[in-house]
C-alpha cells in the first residue's frame, strides 16, 4: 500500500509522543479503539482554563493511525475546548490524504479528541460539584 | 546488498538460474506441441515432458504415471478434492480438512459443501499442527477424504503425514496432502508416508510460476478422479489443456535441484534462522514465537510482536520484504485465518510477520534485518500505549476497550 507523503512523515517524525500526568485535574485522557481490531489510541489534553495548552498521544495501530492521532494532537494544542470539539474527522481525512480504507483511522482520533475532553470536563464539573 | 532484502520465500522463490538455463530452449527451437505424435517438433516436446516427469516423480518416490500437470497448486487442489467428491461421492459425503490450510483447500471445501458435502474444519493446536487423534475421532462410515496440508504456509508447521496417511489407508479414506511448501524442503516419499493425492507448485521451490503438478496415485490403493475441466482429454483424460512445456521443464529441473541439495539446504536454512531469532530475541522483550519448535520448516519463522500492529512495523522495516500475518494490509482488518485456528490472542495475531529464509539468502542481509527489527519495534513500542499499560502492570484482558469502529 502507498502511503502518502504526509502519513510517512508523521509516522516517521510523530509528534507530541509520551504521557501526562494522569491523575492530574487539567489532564483529560482519552483512550479509544480495542486490540483485536488493530488499534488503540490515547490522546491527553493539558487545559488551563479552557484552553489546551499541551497534547500527548501513543497508539498502537497501522501508520495511518499513528499520523492521525499525531495530527490530531498538534491540531488541538492552543484551542479552546469547543473549538478542538469541532475538528472533525474528515478534515483529517483531507490533510493526510487517506484512503477510504483508512478512515475509520480519523474517526478513532476524532473519537479520541472527543473522549478527552469528555474526560477533562468530567474532572472539572466533579470538582464544582 | 540488494535492498529490499527478499525474505517472503514462502510466497514465492526466484526462479534459480539453472532453471531458467534448462527451460529456454523449449521457448526456442524446441516449441513443439507434446501432443503432436506426427513429427519431430512434437516428439521432441514428449520427450522432454517424459523426462521432467521421471525427476519429478523420483523427487517424491512415485512413479512418472502418476504424475499429472497442472497451472500449479491451486488447481492441483480444485482437482484433486473436486475430483474426488465427483468420483466417490456416492460412497459417501464427509470430507475431513483443517481451519489453518490454504484458501485454495479450504474454499474448495466450501464449495463442497454448497454441493452436499459434510466438511469437519478441526482446530490445530496452538502450534499449528493436527494431532492423528483428532483426525481419527473425526472419521465417520461415509468419510470419503482427508485433506491437510504438509507445511503451512504462514508458521511452517509440520503435520504428521506419515501417521495421518496411514490412518487413511487402514481406514479406506483418500488422503490429500497440499505439499506446497514442503516439497523442497523436506523428504518427501508417497510409499512410506501413505499418501495418496499430492500437489507441487515450481515458484515455491525456484521453478516457474504457472506450473505444478498433482499426484495421483495408481496403485494400493488406484485412485480415481473427475477430471474439471473438457477438452482434449491430455494426462490420462484428468488434465486437458496443451502442456506447458517450458514450465514443465522448469518444474523437473527444480525438483533436481531441491533433491540433490536438500541437506545442505536445510542446514542453511536452520542456521540463518537460528541466527535471526537469536538476534532479535536477545535484544527485544515479549517477542512470542508462533509455530511449532518440533515439527517445523527451517526456512520459516513467524514471531510477533505484541504491542505493535503488524503493518506499522512492515512500514518501518520497508527495506525488508516480509509478510505479516495480520491482513489490514489487505484491506480487512482481520487477523490470518491460520493465527486465529491456533487461537493465539489477537495482540499475537496483529503482530506477527514472517520471515522467509531461502536458497539465496545471505548472513549479512539476516544480519541487517534483525538490526531493522529491533530498531523499529522498539521505536513503535514507545509509541505504544498498550506497552505503557503492560509496563504499568495492567492486564490488557481487563480493560474495557470501546472498539466502535
Amino acid at each position: 500500500m502507498a502511503y502518502s507523503d504526509k502519513v510517512l512523515d508523521h509516522y516517521n517524525k510523530p509528534r507530541n509522543v509520551g504521557s501526562l500526568d494522569k491523575a492530574s485535574a487539567n489532564v483529560g485522557t482519552g483512550i479509544v479503539g480495542a486490540p483485536e481490531c488493530g488499534d488503540v489510541m490515547k490522546l491527553q489534553i493539558e487545559i488551563e482554563g479552557d484552553r489546551i495548552v499541551d497534547a500527548k498521544f501513543k497508539t498502537f495501530g497501522c501508520g495511518s493511525a499513528i499520523a492521525s492521532s499525531s495530527l490530531a494532537t498538534e491540531w488541538v494544542k492552543g484551542k479552546t475546548l469547543d473549538e478542538a470539539l469541532s475538528i472533525n474527522n474528515t478534515e483529517i481525512v483531507e490533510e493526510l490524504s487517506l484512503p477510504p480504507v483508512k478512515i475509520h483511522c480519523s474517526v478513532l482520533a476524532e473519537d479520541a479528541i472527543k473522549a478527552a475532553i469528555a474526560d477533562v470536563k468530567n474532572k472539572r464539573d466533579s470538582e464544582k460539584g | 546488498m540488494k535492498l529490499p532484502i527478499y525474505l517472503d520465500y514462502q510466497a514465492t522463490t526466484p526462479v534459480d538460474p539453472r532453471v531458467l538455463e534448462a527451460m529456454l530452449p523449449y521457448f526456442g527451437a524446441e516449441f513443439g506441441n507434446a501432443a503432436s505424435r506426427s513429427h519431430a517438433y512434437g516428439w521432441s516436446a514428449e520427450e522432454a515432458v517424459s523426462n521432467a516427469r521421471e525427476k519429478i516423480a523420483k523427487t517424491i518416490g512415485a512413479s512418472a504415471k502418476e504424475i499429472v500437470f497442472t497451472s500449479g497448486s491451486t488447481e492441483a487442489i480444485n482437482l484433486a478434492m473436486k475430483g474426488v467428491a465427483d468420483m466417490y461421492g456416492a460412497k459417501g459425503k464427509h470430507i475431513i480438512t483443517s481451519q489453518a490450510e490454504h484458501k485454495a483447500v479450504l474454499d474448495t471445501a466450501k464449495h463442497l459443501e454448497k454441493q452436499g458435502f459434510d466438511v469437519t474444519y478441526l482446530d490445530p493446536d496452538q502450534t499449528g499442527r493436527v494431532s492423528v487423534e483428532a483426525v481419527e475421532a473425526a472419521m465417520r462410515e461415509d468419510t470419503i477424504l482427508v485433506s491437510l496440508m504438509w507445511a503451512n504456509n504462514e508458521v511452517g508447521t509440520l503435520n504428521p503425514i506419515r501417521e495421518i496417511g496411514k490412518l487413511c489407508h487402514d481406514r479406506g479414506v483418500l488422503f490429500f496432502t497440499d505439499a506446497t511448501q514442503a516439497v523442497g524442503k523436506i523428504p518427501v516419499d508417497v510409499e512410506a508416508d501413505n499418501i495418496d493425492l499430492l500437489c507441487i507448485s515450481a515458484h515455491k521451490l525456484y521453478g516457474p510460476k504457472g506450473v505444478g503438478c498433482l499426484f495421483v496415485r495408481r496403485r494400493k490403493p488406484r485412485v480415481r478422479l473427475v477430471s474439471q475441466m473438457d477438452g482434449g482429454g491430455h494426462e490420462r483424460g484428468m488434465r486437458s489443456g496443451t502442456l506447458n512445456v517450458p514450465g514443465i521443464v522448469g518444474l523437473a529441473e527444480a525438483c533436481r535441484l531441491s533433491r540433490e541439495s536438500l541437506d545442505s539446504e536445510t542446514k542453511h536454512a536452520r542456521a540463518l534462522r537460528e541466527r535471526l531469532e537469536k538476534s532479535i530475541c536477545d535484544r527485544l522483550d515479549h517477542v512470542h514465537f508462533n509455530g511449532n519448535r518440533e515439527h517445523h520448516l527451517e526456512g520459516c519463522l513467524n514471531l510477533s510482536f505484541p504491542y505493535v500492529e503488524g503493518e506499522s512495523l512492515l512500514m518501518g522495516i520497508n527495506d525488508i520484504a516480509v509478510s505479516s500475518g495480520s491482513a489490514c494490509t489487505s484491506a480487512s482488518l482481520e487477523p490470518s485465518h491460520v493465527l486465529r485456528s491456533m487461537k493465539v490472542g489477537d495482540e499475537i495475531a496483529h503482530s506477527s510477520i514472517r520471515f522467509g529464509i531461502g536458497r539465496f539468502t545471505t548472513e549479512e542481509e539476516i544480519d541487517f534485518c534483525a538490526d531493522k527489527v529491533v530498531e523499529v519495534v522498539k521505536r513503535l513500542r514507545e509509541l505504544s500505549p498498550l506497552y505503557e499499560m503492560v509496563l504499568e502492570g495492567i492486564d490488557l484482558s481487563t480493560v474495557n476497550w470501546t472498539g466502535e469502529h
